[in-house]
C-alpha cells in the first residue's frame, strides 16, 4: 500500500525502539528482585507485555512461575491475601508490585488499609507506547474513553503527556502542536509542563507536527459501520492489540488461528485500506499470480529448479497462506453481512448523514430493535440518529428506548443513562429555544459577542450539530452522483463515498490552513477548546503529522489519514486505545 | 467487601487465577495447510515451514541499554529553559467546571452502588493521607500549595501536613485540578474528606447536595445491583425494594415491568419445569426462561403456550397486555415462533381479517417481503411463501421476493401483466423441461390473445 507513494517522503522513525525501552526497563525492574520469583499478570497486560518481550527473556531473568490474573479490580487485594497466607504460613517471600504505565496514590492507599504496606514495596513500569504497526502507536488503555469521558476522571492526562514527551525525547522535538476538544488541552498543558521542567532541553532536530484531538468530537465517524477491509476485520473479529483471532469458519479447519494484522504481512497491508468492494477482485488476481509463479517451475532444470527453492518458494509459500486467509476471512465477511441485511444497514446509515427519509429511519431502528437482532447494531443506529438530529423527539425517545428495553433487557436503563450523560443519546430538550433566542440576539450584537453567548448556551445545552458542520465541511457528498471506489477522490470512500470523516476532515483543514483561522464556526459549532501553538521554528517543512485521538479511533479513520497522507506527503497515525 | 481467605495453595489453582504460559504459536500456522479452494488449485510439496509470520520479530535482538542511557542523559543536559511552546489559554470557565465534576466523581466512586458509595467516605477520611517518603520531611513541608502538587506529580517526597486550614486545603486542590492530574486530585481530595467529617453540618449539606446531583445516576446504580443476586427469589425481592425509590417517572415504569417480569417468570419456570405437555417432549427447553428480556419471555409463551386464555400469566395475550407490547412487535414474535413450529395455520390467522362481508383478507402491520423473510428463514414450503409474496405491495419488492425464493407462478404472472415476452422467455429458460411452469409459460407464449410488449 502506502511505502511504495512514500519513498520520497521523509522515512517514518523506527517505533520499535520503544519497545526496546519497554522491555529494557522491565529486566531492570526484574533485576531489581534478584532470584528466583513468581509473575502475577494482569490479563489485560499479557497482549502488549507479549508483544515486546517472551518467555526465554523472563526466564532469562528468574522468572519461575508465570500466573494470570483475570479480575483487575481485585488485583491488589489478592495480593493481600497472598501476603498474608504466606504469613500464616510461616513462609518468607518478597513482594513487589509494578504499576503500568503509572502508579496511582489511590493503590498505595488501598495497600496502606489492608495493612501490607511494608510488606510489599511498590514500583513503577512506564509502558506509556506499544507501537502496532509501521505508522500506529498505542498507549493500550481501553478504559480511557469511559474513564474520561464518562466518570470525568481525569487520571489518564498525565498518562497522554507523559507519552508525548517520551516520543520527542526518543525522536526530536515538536515543531507544532494543534489540538481540539477538553482533554487535548490539558494533555498539551500536562506535556508542556513536564517539558518545561526541563529534564529534556536538546536541541533535537524537529520531527513532527502534532495533532491532538479529543474522541467526542466526533462522535459520527465510529457509529458508521465499517467498510474498508481492516475496518470491517474490527467490527467482525475484534482487532485487540494488533492481533485477531481467526475462527474455524475463515481457516476451514477446526482451530482457531491467531494472526498479526500489519505492514509484515504483505497481503493484507495491500488490502487493508481497500473499499471491501474492491478486495474481492484483488485476492482474486492475486492468486493468478501466484498460480503463474508456481507454474514457473514446470520445465526447469534441477540447478534452476534449486535456485528457485532456495530463493523464491518461501516467499510464495508464505504469500499463499496469506492469501488463503484473506480469501477466508473475506468469505466468512460476506456471509456474515448478507445474512444481516447489511444492504438495508448501510441504507439507513447513509440516510442519516444526509438528513433524508428520517422517518423510514426511525421505522427501520424499530423493526431492527423489534427483531432482536443485534443489539449492539440497534445501540449504534440509535445513537447516529440522535447525534445527527441533535436529539431524539421526546415521543420517539420514549417510545424506541422502550422497546429496546423490551427486546434486549431492562438492565440496559443505565445503558441509557450513561449514554445520555456523554451526549450519545439524548432526548431533545426544550432547549431547543435557546437556539431560537441566541440567533435573535446574535442579530443585535458584532460577532465576537455572538461567540461568547453561543459558548454560554452551548454549556447550556451541548449539541451535536452535525447537520450544520457536515454542511459548513462539506462532509457529505451531493447525493445522484457516480463514486468510483476504485479510484477514491477523497476520503469519502471509506464509507463508500457517503461521509467523510469529520475528524479526520478537521485534522485536513487545520494542516492546510496551519491553524484553525478561517474556521471560526466550525469550532464555535464544537464547542471551541481548539488551539494551535508552535514552537520557535525555523523549518516549517515538517512532513510528519502525529494524530493523537484521545479516547480511540477506528481503522476506517486510520485508512483516510492514509490516504490523506499519500496525497499530502507522510501522516503517520497514533491511536489511543 | 467481603472475599474468602486463602486457606492454602489450592486457591490458586481455582478458576480466577490460572497458571499461566506464553502461548507457544509455532505450528499455528502448519494447522492451515488446506488453504481454501481458490488457492488450493495450486499444487506444492508442503513441507514444514519453520518460518512464522505472526510471531513479534523479538527474537534475535540484542539487548540494547538504550533506555537507560536515554533517561540518564535525559536528565543530564539541562539546558536553558527557553520556552519552546507557550502556555494556551485555559479559559476560567474549564477549570471551574474540572473542580466541581472531579469533586462529585469521587463520590460516585466509580460505577459503586449507594451504599457502598458513602461506605467508601467513611473508609477514607479515617487513615491519615499518605506518609511522606521519610527524606526530606522537614523540608518538604515547608512547600507551597504549587511546589507540593508539582512533586506529587512526579513522586517527589511531600507533606501535606501544612494544610490544616480548610482554605489551605481548598488551594491545595485547586493547584491539583489546575494540572489536570486525576491522581493528585484524588489524593489530595481525601484530605478533604476529612476536613468535612469533622464538620457534621458540612458534611451533611455536602451529602445532600451529592444527592440531588447525581441522584438519577445513584439511583440506577442501586437498581444495577440485581446483576449480582444470584438466587431468582432474592432477585425479585431486591426488584421489588427498588419500587419505592424515586426514580423518574419513565424509569419507575422500567423498573415496575422488571419486577412483575421476574415474578412472573418465576411462576413460569417453576410450572414449566415438571410440565409434561407434548410441546414439552416434541421440543426440551434448552434453557430456563429466568431473566430473560420481555420479547425473549412473549416468544417463548407464543411457542409452549400458544393458545391459553388470557387469565394465565403464560399466555401470550396476558404477557402482550401487561407489558403493553404494540401490535407490529406482537405479530413479529408470534409469527418467528409459530413459523418455528411450522404451524402454518397459526401463521395464517396472524394476519387474516374478515371484512363485513365475510371475506378474509390478510393485513399486516409490517411489510409482508419481511413476512416472507421470516417464513422463509423458517424453511416454509413454496405454497406457504407463494401466498405471502403475492401480498408485497411493491411490485419491484414482490418480483424480486419471487424471484429469490422460487416462486415460480408469482414470476409468471408478473412477467404476464407486465407484457414481458423476453423475460418470460429467459426465465423459461432456467425452468426444467415439461415442468407445469414451464408449460404455464409454453402457454403463455403461444397465447395469440397478449399483446406482448415486446
Amino acid at each position: 500500500m502506502a511505502h511504495t507513494e512514500w519513498k520520497d517522503a521523509p522515512g517514518l522513525p523506527d517505533f520499535s525502539l520503544l519497545k526496546r525501552l519497554a522491555r529494557d526497563q522491565l529486566i531492570f525492574l526484574l533485576e531489581q528482585l534478584p532470584g528466583k520469583k513468581d509473575l502475577f499478570i494482569d490479563a489485560d497486560l499479557m497482549s502488549p507485555l507479549d508483544r515486546i518481550a517472551n518467555v526465554t527473556i523472563l526466564k532469562q531473568h528468574e522468572v519461575d512461575k508465570l500466573y494470570k490474573v483475570e479480575l483487575k479490580p481485585i488485583f491488589v487485594l489478592m495480593f493481600t491475601d497472598l501476603v498474608n497466607a504466606d504469613k500464616v504460613a510461616g513462609r518468607f517471600r518478597r513482594y513487589k508490585i509494578i504499576f503500568t504505565p503509572q502508579k496511582f496514590y489511590a493503590c498505595e492507599t488501598v495497600l496502606e488499609e489492608q495493612g501490607v504496606y511494608g510488606d510489599v514495596t511498590t514500583d513503577e513500569w512506564n509502558f506509556y507506547i506499544l507501537p502496532l504497526d509501521d505508522d500506529i502507536l498505542s498507549l493500550e488503555l481501553p478504559e480511557f474513553f469511559r474513564d474520561n469521558f464518562l466518570e470525568g476522571d481525569q487520571r489518564w492526562v498525565t498518562t497522554a503527556g507523559s507519552a508525548l514527551r517520551l516520543l520527542q525525547s526518543v525522536y526530536g522535538s515538536f515543531s507544532k502542536v494543534y489540538g481540539i476538544g477538553r482533554c487535548a488541552k490539558m494533555v498539551y498543558e500536562s506535556w508542556r509542563e513536564l517539558m518545561e521542567d526541563g529534564e529534556q532541553r536538546t536541541r533535537q532536530p524537529e520531527f513532527a507536527k502534532v495533532f491532538l484531538v479529543d474522541r467526542d468530537v466526533d462522535f459520527v465517524t465510529p457509529l458508521c459501520s465499517q467498510v474498508v477491509y481492516e475496518g470491517l476485520v474490527d467490527d467482525l473479529f475484534r482487532i485487540k492489540c494488533g492481533s485477531v483471532e481467526f475462527g474455524p469458519d475463515v481457516t476451514s479447519s477446526d482451530k482457531s488461528i491467531k494472526v498479526m494484522l500489519n505492514s509484515q504481512d504483505k497481503v493484507f497491508s495491500e488490502i487493508r485500506n481497500e473499499h471491501f468492494s474492491n478486495v474481492f477482485g484483488f485476492l482474486s488476481q492475486k492468486a493468478k499470480n501466484l498460480q503463474t509463479a508456481y507454474d514457473k517451475r514446470r520445465g526447469m532444470d534441477i540447478q534452476q529448479m534449486k535456485a528457485f527453492v532456495a530463493d523464491e518458494l518461501k516467499g510464495l509459500k508464505q504469500e499463499h497462506r496469506l492469501l488463503s486467509l484473506h480469501i477466508g476471512a473475506s468469505e466468512s465477511m460476506m456471509k456474515k453481512k448478507t445474512k444481516q441485511d447489511f444492504q438495508e444497514l448501510l441504507k439507513t446509515e447513509h440516510s442519516l448523514l444526509e438528513g433524508f427519509e428520517i422517518r423510514e429511519c426511525i421505522t427501520y431502528i424499530e423493526e431492527h430493535i423489534n427483531r432482536q437482532v443485534s443489539m449492539i447494531d440497534s445501540l449504534r443506529l440509535l445513537c447516529l440518529l440522535s447525534i445527527t438530529e441533535n436529539g431524539l423527539l421526546s415521543k420517539d425517545y420514549r417510545s424506541l428506548k422502550a422497546q429496546y428495553l423490551q427486546s434486549y433487557g431492562i438492565e440496559h436503563l443505565l445503558t441509557f443513562a450513561n449514554l445520555r450523560q456523554l451526549g450519545l443519546l439524548e432526548e431533545q430538550q426544550a432547549g431547543e429555544t435557546l437556539t431560537v433566542m441566541e440567533s435573535k440576539v446574535g442579530k443585535l450584537v458584532n460577532d465576537k459577542t455572538v461567540g461568547k453567548l453561543t459558548d454560554a448556551f452551548s454549556s447550556l445545552a451541548k449539541k451535536s450539530n452535525f447537520r450544520a458542520l457536515s454542511k459548513r465541511l462539506a462532509l457529505v457528498p451531493k447525493s445522484g452522483e457516480e463514486y468510483d471506489l476504485r479510484v477514491p477522490r477523497d476520503m469519502a470512500y471509506v464509507f463508500s463515498g457517503a461521509y467523510i470523516p469529520l475528524s479526520c476532515k478537521l485534522i485536513e483543514q487545520v494542516l492546510e490552513r496551519d491553524g484553525w483561522t478561517g474556521m471560526e464556526e466550525v469550532t464555535r459549532m464544537l464547542n471551541g477548546q481548539e488551539f494551535a501553538v508552535t514552537a520557535r521554528s525555523k523549518t516549517d517543512a515538517q512532513r510528519i503529522v502525529l494524530v493523537m485521538f484521545l479516547g480511540g479511533c477506528t481503522f476506517s479513520e486510520i485508512s483516510a489519514l492514509r490516504f490523506l497522507g499519500k496525497e499530502r506527503g507522510t501522516y503517520y497515525v497514533k491511536q489511543m486505545e | 467487601m467481603t472475599r474468602a481467605k486463602p486457606e492454602d495453595d489450592e486457591y490458586w489453582n481455582s478458576s480466577k487465577f490460572k497458571a499461566f504460559t506464553f502461548d507457544d504459536e509455532d505450528d499455528e500456522f502448519s494447522q492451515l495447510k488446506e488453504s481454501k479452494r481458490a488457492v488450493n488449485s495450486i499444487l506444492v510439496d508442503e513441507d514444514e515451514d519453520e518460518d512464522d509470520v505472526e510471531r513479534v520479530s523479538w527474537s534475535g535482538e540484542p539487548v540494547g541499554s538504550i533506555s537507560w542511557s536515554v533517561k540518564e542523559t535525559a536528565s543530564s543536559i539541562r539546558s536553558g529553559s527557553e520556552q519552546s511552546f507557550p502556555k494556551i489559554d485555559t479559559t476560567p470557565s474549564l477549570s471551574k467546571q474540572g473542580s466541581g465534576y472531579s469533586l462529585s466523581s469521587l463520590f460516585k466512586a466509580k460505577s459503586k452502588p449507594v451504599t457502598e458509595a458513602f461506605r467508601k467516605i467513611q473508609a477514607t477520611y479515617a487513615p491519615e493521607l499518605r506518609k511522606p517518603k521519610s527524606d526530606g520531611k522537614d523540608f518538604v513541608s515547608d512547600l507551597s500549595p504549587e511546589e507540593t502538587v508539582r512533586r506529587m506529580q512526579k513522586g517527589r517526597p511531600f507533606s501535606l501536613e501544612k494544610f490544616r486550614s480548610l482554605q489551605d486545603k481548598l488551594l491545595l486542590l485547586d493547584e491539583a485540578v489546575a494540572v489536570y492530574d486525576g491522581n493528585v486530585i484524588t489524593a489530595v481530595s481525601q484530605i478533604l474528606f476529612r476536613e468535612l467529617m469533622a464538620r457534621d453540618v458540612a458534611l451533611r449539606h455536602y451529602v445532600h447536595y451529592l444527592k440531588e446531583m447525581g441522584e438519577q445516576k445513584l439511583l440506577l446504580m442501586h437498581y444495577k445491583e440485581h446483576l449480582n443476586i444470584k438466587d431468582e427469589g432474592r432477585r425479585r425481592d431486591f426488584l421489588k425494594s427498588c419500587l419505592s425509590l424515586p426514580f423518574s417517572q419513565d424509569d419507575a415504569t422500567h423498573v415496575q415491568d422488571h419486577y412483575t417480569l421476574l415474578e412472573r417468570q418465576i411462576i413460569i419456570e417453576a410450572s414449566d419445569k415438571k410440565a409434561d405437555a407434548e410441546i414439552f417432549k416434541k421440543f426440551p427447553r434448552k434453557a430456563s426462561i429466568l431473566n430473560m428480556p420481555i420479547i425473549t419471555t412473549l416468544y417463548y409463551s407464543c411457542f409452549y403456550h400458544y393458545g391459553e386464555s388470557e387469565g394465565t400469566f403464560s399466555s401470550p395475550s396476558n404477557i402482550r397486555k401487561t407489558f403493553r407490547i404494540s401490535e407490529k412487535q406482537y405479530i413479529l414474535t408470534a409469527l418467528g415462533a409459530r413459523a418455528k413450529l411450522k404451524s402454518w395455520f397459526d401463521v395464517d390467522s396472524l394476519f387474516n381479517t374478515k371484512n363485513w362481508l365475510g371475506y378474509t383478507k390478510k393485513k399486516s402491520p409490517i411489510g409482508f417481503h419481511r413476512v416472507v423473510d421470516i417464513l422463509h428463514k423458517n424453511s416454509a414450503p413454496v405454497q406457504v411463501l407463494q401466498e405471502y409474496v403475492n401480498l408485497i405491495d411493491d411490485p419491484d419488492l414482490k418480483l424480486s421476493g419471487a424471484l429469490k425464493y422460487k416462486c415460480h407462478d408469482v414470476v409468471i404472472n408478473t412477467y404476464r401483466d407486465l407484457k414481458d415476452r423476453q423475460q418470460l422467455i429467459v426465465y423459461r429458460e432456467k425452468l426444467e423441461r415439461d415442468s407445469p411452469e414451464y408449460r404455464k409459460i409454453q402457454e403463455l407464449l403461444n397465447n395469440v390473445q397478449i399483446r406482448w410488449k415486446n
